[in-house]
C-alpha cells in the first residue's frame, strides 16, 4: 500500500473522529456518531498495518487480539458506577504507551546514529530509515518532542493510576499533603528540565529513563494531593494530557493522524476541565495544586436545627406535590440508589406529577456521571436537566429531594462571602417549597463545609443510606 | 440528674460512674415513664393535649401513654380511638394523675381539686403563663414538680416545631375570619350576578404576627380585599407575599424587631399618633377589622378607638383577638359579642382555638410531642432535662425545687438582622456593564490572538519546514477540537470522555510503525504498547456504545 493511500485513509479517519465527537451534541445523534469513531479507527489501524514500513505481524496481531478480548471483557463487565475508574485506567494505558513509544524513538535514533558512523545507513529499515533522512535541526526538534512525549506520558500514567486507585477506593481518597509539596513538585520539574537539556546535549537515553521516573513521581504526587470531589477535574485533565501525549508522539513520528487525534482529545479534556473548574468557581491551578484556598474570614454562624423526618412524612409530602425535582450526587452512586430512584420517578410520573432531575456539572466523580447512572436506571434523558436549565424553576417547585449531594446545593456559596466555596454556582433547592435531604448522617461533606441548607426551615433531613431510604419510601407510595 | 423523678435512692450511693450508670439502666428498664393527659377542667375548654396520633408517636419514644376517659370527646376523639393507638384509658382524673409520671395538659392546673391532684415530683407540661401566675409557680415548686411551660418556648427557628403559641395563633387568625364572616351580612368576594353587582368586602388586619398572617391568608382566599398594618416594616414583604396590601406609614424611626425576639415593642407617642391617623382614615372605608396587636408582657395597646368604631358603616364587624389582654378596641368586652349603637358588631371571644378543638388539639399535641422528642434524646422513655438546651431551658419554670423563671436570654438571636439592601441597577448601568464586558472580551481575544501570532512567528523563524507542516495541522486540529467540544451536551460528558479515551488509543499507530525494528527492546516495548492501546480502543468504544444505548427518551 502506498504512502499516498495511507495518507488518504488518515484524512478519512480524522474527519470521522471529528464527526464522532461533534455527534455528541445530543443523545440521538451520538448513537450514530459512535460508529463514525469506530469506522475511523478501523480505517486508520488497517491502513497503517498494511501500509509501508510495517512488519512482524506474528507479534502484532496476537497482541491486538489479546488486547481486543481484554477490551471486550472490560467493556461488558464494568458497572456504570465504576465508569470513573475505568476512564482513569484507560488514560494510564495511553500514558504508558506514549512513554514506550518515545523511548523506542530514541533507541531507533541511537541505531540510526550508529549506522551513520558505520556508513551503513542504506541498510536501515522502516522507522530508523525515516529518521536517517532528517537534518540535524530536525533531529533536535524530535528530541524535544520525545522529551515532551515521555514527560506528559509518564505524568499521565502515574497520575491515572493514582486516580484509578482513589476512585476505586483502593487508595485513601483524602488528599495527601506532604510538607513543602509545592517545592517538591517544582524541584522535580526543574530536575526533569535539566535532564531534558542534558539529553539535548547528547547525554544518552538514561536521561530520558530517569526523567520518565521523575515525571512519574510528579504525576503520582500531584494526584495524591487532590481529594475525592475534585476528581472530575483530575480525570478530565488526565484525559487532556493523554491527548497531548499522543500529539507529542505524533510530532516525533511525523504522523499527522496522531497529531490531529491527540489535539482533538487534548482540547476535549481541556474544555471539560475548564467547565468543571468554572462549576466549582475555582481556578484550574488551585485545583491541580490541591487543597482548598484560604478563607477570607469566619464563616457565617448557622442557627437552627436539622429536623429529621421519616419515610411517612416524605411520602405524604410527595403525595401532595405536583412538581418534584431530584438532585442526585455522588452519594446516590455510592449507595447504588439510582434504580430505586428511577422506580420512584416512574411511580410519581404515573400519578401525573412532574418529576425532573437537576444535575450540577460537578455532581459525581466524572463529568456527566449522574446522567449515565440515571440513563442506566432507565430514567428518560429528557427529564434530566442541567443546572442552567432548571435553576430558575425551583421557586415553583413543591418538593426538592437531595440525594447524596452536599456542596452543590450549599446556599453559603451565594450568601456567605467568607465561605470557601463562595461564588460557586449552586442548585438553589432551598427556594422550593419543601426540601428533603437524604443523607447518611449529620456530618459535613467532602469539603468539610457546613451546609446551611440542612438548617433551613423548609428542609427536612431524611437520614439513612440513600438506597434503603428510597426503598422504604417506595413501600409508602403505591405504584 | 438524668431523671426528674428519681425512682430510687441509688443516686446518693457513692458508686463509680460505670457501675452507677449500669444500675440506673437496669432499674429503669422496669420503670418506663408513663405520660398521661387528663380532661381539661376549665369550663368550655374543648381541646385535649393528647390525640390518638400523638399517642402512637409518643410510644415510639419509649413512653407508656394514658388518657382520661372522655378527655378527647369534645375534640371528636373517642376513647376507642385512643385504645386503638395503644394508649391506656383511665377512668377519672384522680386515678390518671396518680398513675402517670408526666402530665400533659392544655391549660395550667386550676382550682383546688385539680391542684390537689398534682403529685410530688411529677413532670407537668402545659400552658403556664408564669409571669402572671406566681402563686401557681410557688405551689408547683413546693411539690418539687418539674414544670415546662409551652408558652415559654423561645422564638428561635429550631423551636418552631414546638411553638404552641404560634400554632394556636394560626388557628385564632383563621377562626377570626370565619367568625367575622358569620356576623357579616355580605359576601367576601365581589360578584357580578344576574341580580346585580356585589362589591367585595374590605378587611383590615392590624398586626401581622402569626395570627394576623393567618387571617390575611384566610380572608384573601375567600376573595376579600385585604389591607394590613404592622409597626415592624420588615413584615411588609410577608404581608405582600400573602397577597394583601401593606398600609405604609411614612415614619423615620421604624422598628427592627430583631432585638426583641421577633415581637413588636411599644412605639413612641409620635408614631402612635401617625398610626391612629392612618386607622381613622381607613375606618369609614373598611367592612371588617381584625386586630391582633400584642406586646409581650403588657396590656394590649388601644389602637381602634371609640371614634373609629363610630365612623364605621353599619353592619361592619370588628374581631378583637387581643380581647384576653384588654383588647385593641376601646369597646371590646372580653368573651362576648356586642353590637354598638351604630350597628357595628364587636367580637371579643378569647377561646378561638377551643372553637376549633379538633384542629387545635392536633397541632398542640404535635407541638407537645416535639417537645418530648427533644426531652428524650435517647428515645428510651426517660426524659432528660438539659439545662444547656436553649429551648428546654427557656420553657422550664420549676425544676429540682427551684423556680427557674425567668430564663436567661437565649444564646441565639431569634431573627437575623435585616440584611443591608442592595441597590437595584438601572437599565443604563446594566447596558454600561454589558458594554464593558464586551470590550473586555474583545480585548482578551485580540491580546490572545496577538500573543499567539507572535509565538507562531517565533517558532516559524527557527523551526524547519517539515515541523511547521505538522504544526499547522496541530494548530488547526486544536481549533476544530475546541469548536466541536463546546457543542457537546453536558449530559454526554461521560460518553465524551470514554470515546476520547478510545480515540486516544490511536497512539497504537505509533507502536505499529515501530514493531518491525532491528532492536528487540523496541519490538518488545512496541508490542506492549500495541496490546494496551488495543484494550483502550476496543474497551473505550464498546463501553461508550453501551452507555449511549442506555439514554432513552420518555
Amino acid at each position: 500500500m502506498s504512502i499516498g493511500l495511507v495518507t488518504a485513509a488518515y484524512i478519512a479517519a480524522s474527519i470521522l473522529f471529528i464527526l464522532s465527537l461533534g455527534g455528541l451534541s445530543n443523545q440521538e445523534s451520538a448513537k450514530r456518531a459512535i460508529y463514525y469513531g469506530i469506522a475511523g479507527m478501523a480505517i486508520a489501524v488497517t491502513f497503517t498495518m498494511f501500509g509501508p514500513g510495517v512488519g512482524q505481524y506474528y507479534i502484532m496481531i496476537p497482541m491486538m487480539l489479546v488486547g481486543a478480548v481484554a477490551g471486550v471483557i472490560v467493556a461488558k463487565r464494568v458497572e456504570m458506577t465504576e465508569m470513573p475508574q475505568l476512564v482513569a485506567a484507560l488514560h494510564s494505558f495511553v500514558g504508558l504507551a506514549a512513554v514506550f513509544i518515545g523511548l523506542n524513538a530514541d533507541i531507533e535514533r541511537g541505531v540510526m546514529e550508529a549506522a551513520r558512523e558505520a556508513g551503513t545507513l542504506d541498510e536501515l529499515a522502516n522507522f530508523a530509515a525515516i529518521l536517517a533522512k532528517k537534518t540535524a535541526v530536525e533531529i533536535n526538534i524530535m528530541k524535544v518532542e520525545i522529551f515532551l512525549g515521555i514527560f506528559i506520558g509518564a505524568v499521565t500514567f502515574t497520575g491515572s493510576v493514582v486516580a484509578y486507585g482513589k476512585l476505586a477506593g483502593s487508595i485513601d481518597g483524602k488528599p495527601l499533603t506532604l510538607p513543602n509539596r509545592h517545592t517538591i513538585n517544582l524541584v522535580a520539574a526543574l530536575f526533569c528540565l535539566v535532564l531534558g537539556i542534558a539529553y539535548l546535549a547528547d547525554a544518552g537515553i538514561w536521561t530520558m529513563v530517569l526523567m520518565a521516573v521523575i515525571a512519574g513521581f510528579i504525576g503520582w504526587h500531584l494526584i495524591m494531593a487532590i481529594g475525592g470531589a475534585d476528581m472530575p477535574v483530575v480525570v478530565s485533565m488526565l484525559n487532556s494530557y493523554s491527548g497531548w501525549a499522543a500529539a507529542a508522539i505524533g510530532f516525533t513520528l511525523g504522523n499527522d493522524l496522531l497529531i490531529v487525534t491527540g489535539a482533538l482529545v487534548g482540547a476535549s479534556g481541556a474544555i471539560l476541565s475548564y467547565i468543571m473548574c468554572r462549576a466549582m468557581n475555582r481556578n484550574f491551578i488551585s485545583v491541580i495544586l490541591g487543597g482548598f484556598g484560604g478563607t477570607a474570614g469566619p464563616a457565617q454562624e448557622i442557627d437552627g436545627e436539622q429536623i429529621a423526618i421519616d419515610a411517612d412524612g416524605v411520602a405524604a409530602a410527595l403525595d401532595d406535590a405536583d412538581s418534584v425535582i431530584i438532585v442526585p450526587g455522588y452519594g446516590m452512586a455510592v449507595a447504588q440508589a439510582q434504580n430505586s430512584i428511577s422506580e420512584l420517578t416512574r411511580r410519581l410520573r404515573s400519578k401525573g406529577k412532574e418529576v425532573r432531575f437537576a444535575i450540577h456539572p460537578v455532581a459525581g466523580r466524572l463529568p456527566g456521571h449522574m446522567n449515565v447512572l440515571l440513563a442506566e436506571a432507565k430514567v428518560p434523558y429528557d427529564i434530566v436537566l442541567e443546572m442552567d436549565e432548571i435553576n430558575d424553576d425551583f421557586p415553583e417547585t413543591d418538593v426538592a429531594i437531595v440525594v447524596g449531594s452536599n456542596d452543590i446545593v450549599n446556599p453559603a456559596a451565594q450568601d456567605d462571602p467568607n465561605s470557601p466555596i463562595a461564588g460557586m454556582p449552586v442548585l438553589e433547592v432551598w427556594k422550593s417549597k419543601q426540601v428533603f435531604v437524604s443523607k447518611r448522617g449529620q456530618g459535613t461533606g467532602y469539603s468539610g463545609i457546613e451546609n446551611p441548607l440542612f438548617f433551613k426551615e423548609n428542609t427536612r433531613m431524611f437520614y439513612g443510606d440513600a438506597k434503603s431510604s428510597v426503598d422504604s419510601l417506595l413501600q409508602k407510595i403505591a405504584s | 440528674m438524668r431523671c426528674p423523678r428519681a425512682p430510687n435512692a441509688h443516686h446518693k450511693t457513692p458508686l463509680t460512674g460505670v457501675i452507677r450508670r449500669r444500675l440506673q439502666f437496669t432499674i429503669w428498664e422496669f420503670d418506663i415513664m408513663k405520660i398521661g393527659s387528663p380532661k381539661e377542667t376549665f369550663a368550655g375548654e374543648a381541646r385535649v393535649a393528647l390525640t390518638p396520633q400523638s399517642a402512637a408517636q409518643l410510644q415510639k419514644l419509649g413512653y407508656d401513654v394514658a388518657i382520661e376517659s372522655g378527655a378527647g370527646a369534645a375534640a371528636r376523639f373517642s376513647d376507642d380511638d385512643y385504645r386503638e393507638a395503644g394508649a391506656e384509658v383511665i377512668k377519672g382524673a384522680a386515678a390518671l394523675w396518680k398513675a402517670c409520671d408526666i402530665i400533659i395538659k392544655v391549660r395550667a392546673p386550676e382550682g383546688a381539686t385539680e391542684l390537689k391532684r398534682v403529685q410530688e415530683g411529677q413532670t407537668l407540661i402545659c400552658f403556664i403563663y408564669p409571669a402572671q401566675s406566681e402563686d401557681l409557680l410557688k405551689y408547683l415548686n413546693d411539690k418539687k414538680v418539674t414544670c415546662l411551660a409551652m408558652d415559654m418556648v423561645p422564638r428561635i427557628s429550631r423551636a418552631q416545631k414546638m411553638d404552641a403559641l404560634s400554632s394556636m395563633a394560626n388557628i385564632a387568625g383563621y377562626r377570626a375570619v370565619i367568625e367575622a364572616g358569620n356576623n357579616f351580612g355580605r359576601f367576601f368576594t365581589g360578584q357580578i350576578t344576574a341580580a346585580g353587582k356585589v362589591p367585595p368586602a374590605k378587611i383590615l388586619v392590624v398586626g401581622a404576627g402569626v395570627a394576623g398572617l393567618a387571617a390575611i391568608g384566610a380572608a384573601q382566599s375567600m376573595g376579600a380585599i385585604v389591607r394590613a398594618f404592622d409597626v415592624r416594616p420588615e413584615v411588609a414583604e410577608q404581608i405582600e407575599s400573602m397577597g394583601a396590601e401593606f398600609l405604609f406609614l411614612d415614619f423615620e424611626d421604624s422598628q427592627d424587631s430583631a432585638g426583641s425576639g421577633g415581637y413588636a415593642a411599644p412605639s413612641s407617642p409620635e408614631f402612635r399618633e401617625k398610626q391612629l391617623a392612618l386607622f381613622r382614615e381607613q375606618a369609614p372605608d373598611v367592612d371588617i377589622v381584625i386586630t391582633t396587636a400584642l406586646i409581650p408582657g403588657r396590656d394590649a395597646p388601644k389602637l381602634w378607638l371609640e371614634d373609629m368604631v363610630k365612623a364605621m358603616k353599619s353592619g361592619s364587624v370588628i374581631v378583637d383577638l387581643a380581647a384576653e389582654r384588654g383588647g385593641n378596641c376601646d369597646l371590646t368586652v372580653p368573651n362576648e359579642k356586642i353590637e354598638t349603637e351604630n350597628g357595628v358588631t364587636i367580637i371579643g371571644y378569647t377561646d378561638f382555638p377551643s372553637r376549633m378543638a379538633t384542629q387545635s388539639s392536633q397541632l398542640y399535641s404535635t407541638n407537645l410531642r416535639h417537645m418530648l422528642d427533644d426531652l428524650t434524646p435517647e428515645k428510651d422513655g426517660k426524659p432528660f432535662v438539659n439545662m444547656e438546651d436553649d429551648v428546654i431551658r427557656g420553657a422550664l419554670v420549676t425544676h429540682d425545687g427551684e423556680i427557674t423563671f425567668p430564663p436567661p436570654p437565649p444564646k441565639v438571636q431569634a431573627i437575623a438582622k435585616a440584611p443591608p439592601k442592595t441597590k437595584e441597577k438601572t437599565p443604563e448601568e446594566i447596558r454600561e456593564e454589558e458594554m464593558a464586558a464586551f470590550k473586555a472580551q474583545t480585548k482578551f481575544q485580540v491580546t490572545t490572538l496577538a500573543i499567539g501570532t507572535v509565538l507562531m512567528l517565533l517558532i516559524g523563524s527557527v523551526a524547519p519546514v517539515s515541523f511547521m507542516q505538522h504544526f499547522i495541522v496541530f494548530a488547526l486540529a486544536c481549533f476544530v477540537g475546541f469548536q466541536v467540544i463546546w457543542n457537546v451536551s453536558h449530559a454526554l460528558h461521560t460518553p465524551l470522555m470514554s470515546v476520547t479515551n478510545a480515540i486516544s488509543g490511536i497512539i497504537i499507530i505509533g507502536a505499529l510503525l515501530q514493531v518491525d525494528s532491528s532492536s528487540s527492546i523496541v519490538t518488545f516495548l512496541a508490542a506492549i504498547s500495541v496490546l494496551i492501546a488495543t484494550i483502550n480502543i476496543v474497551g473505550g468504544f464498546l463501553v461508550t456504545r453501551r452507555m449511549l444505548a442506555m439514554f432513552q427518551k420518555s
